[in-house]
């Protein structure tokens, strides 16, 4: 018994270190691609380095559109996750306390963006965009992420909403707090375990797009860093150490940040993918 | 609450002064603006735009009838894009989904190690579509990437499996395996850590071997996340788009376009605004179709 079990349990580790190394190989390939030759990427791309050179990666860091597609993307994303938590709480929160004539139709008209991928209506957006005169802005990739975003969040809000416990508002409600001032002063603070959860999904969403970007923006100094890396790998088509440092850098941040939000984050995800 | 029925007049004069009305008006309309002018008015539009043969500039006015459907649906590369979508979601169903309830049969429980393994597992997942795409457009290059080093190897000719028209697809279904399976097991996790921990302790008490335990105690109790699970891959197939283009862009010949990259190559990238609509309201059929189908068939699921 404790043998079989024994057995059992090697094969376990080992089929999980297989699939660890399927994961995990690209990731530290590339990683330590930045820091060969192109000469060694050829002969040796999977292995240590032979010698570190610093200066691939140096380089970039030095570079200013590396910061700027960086920056252009952190301002972009922190902005989405600020006007979809303000807007789509504000929505929800009326949905949940307030009853009135159609706000079960306004309701399911809200949801509707669950309905449906992105890129189907990403060519009138495109218009849209152009002749409210934005294209190239960061708005241009705000304003649609945050509104494709609202569906999600003002479903998520407003189950949390109606849990929150009644008697606060009916105790609020006599000492004289209106509707609005308890959303801003009560509801929110209250709600910070949803709206982490929400924010970092609309988050990741926002820093990983990739087509609405493509489409909207034309100008490198307006490029987020998915586009910035697919303009420097057009660039250095040959130079895979550069294209690898390139990666590697960008692809850092959201390591660190999963690692220091992984609980938000999965949560957000998954949970926050599967909707209820 | 109130014993006596209000009179409407009453009514409306109550709800002006305890802010219910400020509330509704102030808080309500900037998500239902924002939402109407950037989402449902340009699904509607595309609902119009797909008549016409329009280059986006001035009025449309070139009413073209079903022409550009007819034109889409005769079209061989959009074939080949629905059957790589439907590739897509053959290979989530088959390959993908299997693979991930497995490990998570493997981690569910909560160990140190296993928390180790579910977080390298999910990591593919929180990376964008488009590094990871590039990474393994690295990884698969022929001359100078990981597919080099093999090749390089056993003494072969370079092998450039993303320009062969026969293979490239695979490499790409192995990389949306990659990026995915991770976030389906944590689905699967989650549901396996809700299954009570007794009635699995019950069964292997019972004489059931393992495997009795996962076929007739945890794989039926957790259907509704495998369902969710095969929903997503389902709507996800429908979707991809950013993985394939710093792989293939579609290519060789057309041989790894999906729908989305179908849209994006002869739709928007030649501005042709109405024949680009129409793939999109193919697209949009599609996407409710599959939710439609999916709340009955789940609805009859957990009916019985």
């Amino acid at each position: 018994m404790m043998k079989g079990g024994l057995a059992r349990e090697l094969l376990r580790l080992s089929v999980l270190c297989i699939v660890a190394a399927f994961v995990l190989g690209p990731l530290v390939a590339t990683a330590l691609g930045g820091f060969k030759s192109n000469l060694e990427i050829r002969t040796n791309p999977m292995g240590l380095p032979a010698s570190w050179e610093l200066t691939h990666y140096l380089g970039i860091i030095r570079d200013p559109s590396f910061w700027s597609y960086l920056g252009n993307s952190l301002v972009i994303s922190l902005l989405t996750v600020f006007l979809t938590l303000l807007v789509g709480a504000a929505a929800a929160y009326v949905f949940a306390q307030i009853r009135f004539f159609g706000s079960r139709l306004l309701f399911s008209y809200l949801l509707l963006g669950l309905m449906f991928p992105f890129a189907t209506a990403i060519l009138p957006l495109f218009l849209k965009v152009r002749d409210l005169g934005i294209l190239d802005t960061y708005w241009a990739v705000i304003l649609p992420q945050t509104a494709f975003g609202l569906s999600l969040a003002i479903l998520l809000f407003r189950t949390f909403f109606e849990q929150l416990p009644r008697e606060l508002f009916e105790a609020a409600y006599v000492d004289g707090c209106g509707y609005v001032r308890f959303f801003f002063r009560f509801t929110l603070p209250l709600s910070t375990p949803i709206l982490a959860t929400v924010g970092t999904f609309v988050f990741v969403q926002s820093w990983n797009n990739f087509l609405l970007p493509l489409v909207v923006l034309n100008s490198r100094e307006a490029f987020t860093w998915p586009l910035g890396m697919m303009q420097f790998r057009g660039e250095y088509m040959t130079a895979w150490n550069l294209v690898l440092a390139f990666v590697t850098l960008t692809i850092l941040p959201a390591i660190v940040f999963f690692l220091a939000a992984q609980k938000y984050i999965v949560a957000g995800l998954t949970g926050g993918a599967v909707k209820g | 609450m109130s014993t006596i029925p209000e009179s409407f007049p009453e009514r409306v004069g109550r709800t002006l002064r305890d802010g219910r009305f400020t509330a509704v008006i102030l808080l309500l309309p900037p998500a239902l603006v924002l939402f109407s002018l950037f989402v449902i008015v340009p699904l509607a539009e595309s609902g119009r735009y797909a008549f016409f043969d329009w280059n986006g500039y001035g009025e449309p006015a070139d009413w073209v009838g079903f022409e550009n459907f007819e034109r889409m649906f005769g079209h061989s590369v959009f074939h080949q894009a629905i059957w790589n979508t439907i590739k897509l979601v053959l290979v989530s169903l088959l390959v993908q989904m299997p693979l991930a309830l497995a490990l998570a049969l493997m981690i569910y429980r909560k160990t140190p190690t296993n928390a180790v393994f579910r977080l390298i597992f999910f990591l593919p997942f929180i990376l964008a579509e488009i590094a990871a795409g590039l990474i393994w457009s690295f990884v698969f290059d022929g001359n100078y990437g990981v597919a080099a080093g093999i090749t390089h190897a056993f003494g072969g000719e370079p092998y450039f499996v993303l320009g062969d028209r026969t293979w490239a697809f695979v490499a790409i279904m192995t990389v949306i395996v990659w990026k995915y399976f991770g976030f389906h097991m944590m689905i699967y996790i989650a549901a396996l850590q809700g299954v009570p921990q007794d009635l699995v302790e019950a069964a292997k008490i019972e004489g059931a071997k393992t495997l009795d335990v996962v076929r007739h105690v945890q794989i039926p109790l957790i259907k509704p996340a495998i369902m969710v699970s095969a929903f997503f891959a389902i709507i996800g197939a429908l979707q991809v788009f950013d993985v394939i283009i710093p792989l293939t862009n579609g290519g060789p010949s057309n041989s790894t376009q999906t729908v989305v990259t179908y849209l994006y190559t002869f739709g928007l990238s030649r501005l042709k605004i109405g024949f680009g609509s129409a793939v999109g309201i193919v697209l949009f059929l599609a996407a409710v179709l599959i939710a439609v189908f999916y709340q009955r068939f789940s609805n009859r699921a957990v009916s019985r």
